[in-house]
């Protein structure tokens, strides 16, 4: 990566970060209500993606979104004002921390139901095949989505079919609370899609430019109509499930060591060793006041009116 | 107007849609050259192709999953569930997705999609291909649900839920695929949400849809007999349900039967008998009665499965409860 896009996407990922924790303290506060699942340590993977992704390129992703959403250009204001509830949100409320939505920069939507997201990526990508739009869609989930049924429905019509998208499972090594080795048989993920045919490799998910790399060579030959292709970024989340998480199915070792492998200080250290290091605290700081600023606005923003959630329960021709 | 069967009315609306719209396609197990479990689709494989007529694997929530994903991004997907209890293993790509998107994401998508699905016992078919289970999804918001009596309303309300921008779930009963009657040609549509009087009588009312509406005509038929006149409402769009045919009928008889293929608790007649106590209930000369399959899975062997069904018997009982 060019170091001023390796600049943008340390810049994204921070974005990232921060915004998680911000949100993780509204919650704390009361300020949100429900549920929120934070994708903090698995900033590279939505950032990554995002940066191999084109004009006119689809998002299909999981309940944990919020990452996938600001990788894609969404605003935090509206981020925010949706999980606040406010007229700014993306969906005024209506869905939330885990039915996000931002067609107009290419976010179709997150998902609260685990795997319910990869039959309809796998639909837009049927779309994109039949209408001849050229259009990659690209799908996120985690590993716990793996041993879903439609999981498999899924990978093997697109597969049959020769549909252009990309699933990329993001394994943070735990479903909820169980581990990998005791949700996946054989313990190996990518022997599912290659059961399919489909091409599949594992990236270093902490590794931004890893990803993009992978996320390039997954997505040129899928343009070009050869079919799906996935990718295991092997990823981990710092903090935990949901809010509700106490953390009891791991160990601070664990994540010490998995700490040290942190995606932004990853980056950090290569923008410091190619000469950015002054400018790094200024990005930081410029960041945090976008941050506020987004607050800002969305407490601003009304609440939406409840008369409105009588409305709109079916389209109008 | 040209005769023809339900069945045919149906491939007919299909084939109109594919022809009028390039947008739209059809889903589903063996609707290829085998044209279906029920010959619905046969003969459009070959005039449309592959790329239109898309057989998919066994795999219900995956293509009913795709087809939500379809129809978000720009196709109308008609999808075939070969047997309507085979549409529990979508469920959730119906319920949770289909139905909601539209409003959770504030209008931002829309979902038109057709999931057609031929439901109802009769045949001998046995509890897991005999179903109606449109009482299951009665309650899910942002579903329409429809299903025509005549070969008519076949086509039309068929060509009327494509263009439909919601979800729409289109009962097929699979007993009156055989049935015989007039259907418009050409460019037809039936709008939803709307009841038609097929007969007409001051002395009571059987309301009802699908399958069961030539039974209640039949029983309408012997109860004139007796020199009783009834109202025989079809419901033919249950959700949302024409609640002004519903009050008016019920305002001129002040005397109901509400009947079903589907079983009784829980049922499409526990909704309108709680509808018309609410809102005709001073109209009201005798309690709603209802008639509907008994509350079993369905037998395979033939007596059997009558013994559970409704019946003209059943009906007749009812409407000497209403003027006891």
């Amino acid at each position: 990566m060019p170091e001023e896009r390796l600049l943008s996407a340390y810049r994204k990922m921070l974005l990232i970060r921060l915004m998680e924790e911000r949100i993780g303290a509204l919650f704390t506060e009361g300020a949100i209500a429900g549920t929120c699942h934070l994708c903090i340590g698995q900033e590279a993977v939505a950032v990554g993606v995002a940066e191999a992704l084109e004009l006119g390129d689809e998002v299909v992703s999981c309940h944990r979104g919020h990452g996938h959403l600001l990788a894609m250009g969404g605003e935090p204001a509206r981020l925010l004002g949706e999980l606040m509830g406010r007229q700014i949100g993306y969906c005024r409320g209506r869905g939330g921390s885990q039915h996000l939505s931002a067609p107009g920069i290419g976010l179709l939507g997150t998902n609260g139901i685990t795997g319910g997201g990869i039959p309809i990526a796998t639909g837009a990508a049927l779309s994109a095949h039949l209408l001849r739009t050229g259009a990659a869609i690209v799908c996120f989930f985690g590993d716990g989505a793996t041993n879903q049924g439609v999981f498999h429905e899924s990978l093997n019509m697109a597969a049959l079919w020769s549909l252009p998208v990309l699933y990329v499972c993001e394994n943070n090594r735990y479903a909820m609370s169980e581990p990998v080795c005791r949700t996946v048989a054989g313990g190996d993920i990518l022997a599912r899609p290659r059961a399919y045919g489909i091409s599949a490799e594992c990236v270093d998910g902490m590794d931004v430019e890893a990803v993009e790399a992978a996320a390039r060579r997954a997505l040129a030959p899928l343009r070009a109509g050869k079919g799906p292709a996935f990718i295991e970024a092997a990823t981990y989340r710092f903090c935990g499930h949901s809010k509700s998480d106490k953390l009891l199915y791991r160990t601070r070792e664990e994540e010490a060591k998995w700490r040290e492998r942190d995606p932004l200080t990853l980056t950090r250290l290569k923008l410091e060793k190619a000469g950015w290091k002054e400018t790094l605290p200024w990005i930081e700081e410029e960041v945090r006041r976008q941050i506020a600023e987004a607050e800002e606005a969305c407490r601003r923003s009304p609440l939406t009116p409840p008369e409105t959630a009588l409305q709109g329960v079916y389209a109008d021709a | 107007m040209p005769e023809m069967y339900f069945s045919d009315a149906i491939r007919a609306a299909l084939d109109e849609a594919l022809t009028r719209d390039a947008s739209v396609v059809l889903m589903g197990e063996d609707i290829g050259p085998y044209g279906g479990a029920f010959g619905i689709t046969r003969g459009l494989h070959e005039k449309y192709g592959p790329e239109r007529i898309i057989e998919t694997p066994i795999s219900e929530n995956g293509f009913v999953g795709v087809a939500v994903g379809a129809a978000m991004t720009g196709l109308r997907p008609v999808v075939e569930i070969m047997f309507m209890d085979f549409i529990l293993l979508a469920a959730d790509q119906i319920i949770n997705h289909a139905a909601k998107l539209h409003y959770i994401y504030d209008g931002q998508v829309k979902v038109p999609l057709v999931i057609r699905a031929p439901a109802g016992a009769g045949r001998g078919y046995g509890a897991s291909h005999s179903q109606n289970l449109e009482n299951v999804f009665l309650s899910v918001a942002g579903l329409k649900i429809v299903c025509p009596a005549t070969p008519a309303d076949a086509k039309g309300l068929l060509a009327a839920a494509i263009r439909d921008p919601n979800p729409v779930l289109f009962i097929e009963p699979k007993a009156l695929y055989g049935a015989r009657g007039e259907v418009p040609e050409g460019d037809y549509t039936v709008p939803l949400g709307v009841a038609r009087l097929a007969r007409e009588g001051k002395d009571l009312s059987i309301i009802t849809y699908g399958a069961c509406v030539p039974l209640a005509l039949a029983a309408a038929g012997e109860l004139s007999e007796g020199g009783l006149e009834a109202d025989v409402l079809d419901l033919r769009t249950l959700k949302p349900m024409d609640l002004t045919a519903l009050e008016a009928t019920v305002a001129k008889t002040g005397r109901c039967i509400v009947l079903e293929e589907g079983p009784l608790t829980g049922g499409i007649g526990a909704e309108v008998s709680a509808r018309i106590g609410e809102r005709c209930f001073r109209a009201l000369k005798a309690g709603v009665q209802r008639v509907a399959a008994q509350d079993t899975p369905i037998p395979s062997a033939t007596p059997l499965e009558h013994a559970v069904l409704p019946s003209v018997a059943a009906l007749l009982a009812a409407a000497d409860r209403l003027f006891e």
